[in-house]
């Protein structure tokens, strides 16, 4: 797998969750987690409600399209599509 | 609760007084599922004494450990032994986890895993495979496990990539392999690994009493580190080479477990549950079961899991030591398998007023060159005849007390 993050982003690209990694809530703890082998990482902020849209049904821009109508003021056009691109050379998303 | 007396400790505001603070959730269960084994590592840290299958928790008491564990913070498992695979009951363990969100890991030495095996765990909801390697050469592994694994264990570690899993190898590291670090690596590669473990040997249970037979000298130790450089600077990106220090060697104490009742807990195959698989002996009687208490009662507030929680425990040199957020004083269970009290400085560190018991087993370690001999497990492991060294035949060395 040496495709950058870049070139994932194909206009085709419907970013999921990787098979090996759980994406849950944590209620004890009260945040979003991946759960990788051997690791946890803690979605801090809005990454958690991003990674909740990658369903394998939206493509990239329904994400971007979806998060702006949620958060009319934020960059999400640029941030997303490089925040999905290194969960996807980390192999968290696929 | 039997800490550390508290004589002279009367300011109200002080840590601790009366009940201790509620804990972190844990965030890691290791579930030994058996004591059974189709190999005898000589390196193994399982006890000397082993569960037996009988006492072994059913799949249901494990699924209710389960949904406890993941009430009380558990997000990840490890599905240990032993062999787990003896348990023909695993994917019922795989499922119930899952079905209470917990990423499961199964760790295995690969022996009998078979293709119909493989699709039903990953069915149940198995998420990653840990499988353990002794040697790259398959003779030398031979003599290492006790038994001839490592075509069964090529064979493992194609079917869980070819399920589509990710797969990490396990390498216990000792005298007898650590010349043969990237030859290891290179076999990971070649197996489609995405991580190595490349643990030092930590000399617990059966372990200890290969010591001698598996301590590195110094300068092995030097060479497979320059090595780990150089192959993490090539496989950056590519495949992740996790090193655990042989704390022996180090004359460092290791943060053991981070920290005592404080990242996880391991529960044996007879419902036994540990702050670290190597407790069992320290704490004795103390270590509470799950079949008798809930989890959350043992996480919290059990003397087991309470005793060594903090600091308070602490004496001199960790007491006033810098060093004590960041090591926490290292490894109970070592201190007390070297010294006899649990709550002495570990004896792996230089500061310790131990530490020549450790500083001598390192200067009397021997070179690469010398044979390796080793105390298998009974039962006796078979098919060892074609190993190129010959091994000392397999000794009963504490008769009555093994399975
Ligand atoms: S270390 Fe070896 S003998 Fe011990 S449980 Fe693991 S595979 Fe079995
Ligand atoms: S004295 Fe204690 S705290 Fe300090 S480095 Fe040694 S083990 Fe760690």
């Amino acid at each position: 797998m040496s495709t950058s993050a870049t070139s994932t982003l194909s206009p085709g690209w419907r970013p999921v969750v990787a098979r090996s990694v759980v994406f849950r809530h944590d209620r004890v703890r009260g945040v979003d987690l991946l759960l990788l082998p051997e690791r946890v990482v803690v979605l801090r902020g809005a990454a958690g409600g991003i990674v909740a849209l990658c369903d394998g049904e939206r493509d990239v821009a329904a994400i971007v399209a979806e998060l702006a109508r949620r958060h009319p003021d934020a960059p999400v056009d640029t941030e997303v599509p490089a925040f999905l691109g290194r969960l996807y050379d980390e192999g968290w998303l696929r | 609760m039997t800490g550390p007396p508290r004589t002279g400790d009367t300011t109200p505001t002080g840590p601790r007084r009366g009940a201790p603070p509620d804990p972190d959730p844990p965030w890691a269960l290791l579930a030994e599922l058996t004591h059974g084994c189709p190999l005898s590592c000589a390196y193994c840290s399982n006890p000397v004494e082993l569960n037996s299958r009988s006492a072994e928790l059913t799949a249901d008491e494990w699924a209710d450990v389960l949904r406890q564990a993941a009430d009380l913070g558990v997000v990840q498992t490890h599905l240990s032994g032993g062999e787990p695979l003896l348990r023909r009951d695993l994917h019922r363990i795989v499922a119930a986890a899952d079905g209470a969100g917990i990423h499961t890991q199964l760790v295995t030495s690969g022996v009998s895993l078979h293709e119909d095996r493989v699709a039903g765990l990953v069915e149940a909801g198995l998420r990653s495979v840990q499988l353990s390697v002794q040697h790259p050469e398959p003779g030398r592994a031979a003599l290492i496990a006790g038994a001839r694994a490592s075509r069964a264990k090529e064979r493992a570690a194609r079917l869980v990539r070819e399920a589509g899993l990710p797969l990490g190898l396990n390498a216990v590291l000792h005298r007898a392999n650590l010349d043969a670090l990237e030859a290891l690596v290179d076999l990971g590669l070649a197996w489609g690994a995405d991580r190595i473990e490349l643990a030092n040997t930590q000399f617990y249970g059966w372990a200890l009493r290969n010591r001698d037979a598996l301590l590195p000298d110094p300068g092995q130790v030097a060479r497979a580190r320059h090595t780990l450089e150089r192959l993490r600077a090539e496989l950056a990106g590519r495949m992740e080479l996790v090193w655990v220090a042989p704390d022996y060697v180090d004359a460092t104490a290791k943060p053991c477990m981070g920290g005592w009742g404080a990242i996880s807990l391991t529960v044996t195959p007879d419902g036994t549950a540990l702050p670290c698989p190597a407790a069992a002996e320290l704490l004795g009687a103390d270590a509470p079961s799950v079949r008798d208490r809930p989890l959350d009662w043992i996480w919290r507030s059990s003397p087991a899991f309470t005793r060594y929680r903090g600091e308070d425990w602490m004496r001199e040199p960790c007491r006033s030591c810098e060093l004590r957020a960041v090591d926490f004083g290292g490894c109970r269970c070592q201190a007390f398998a070297l010294t006899g009290d649990a709550a002495r400085t570990d004896p792996a560190c230089h500061r310790s007023p131990d530490h020549g018991l450790v500083r001598e087993l390192v200067e009397a370690a021997r070179g690469p060159a010398t044979p390796d001999t080793y105390v298998y497990r009974e039962p006796a492991p078979s098919d060892r005849t074609r190993a190129p060294q010959e091994a000392r035949p397999p000794q009963q060395a504490d008769p009555g007390k093994q399975r």
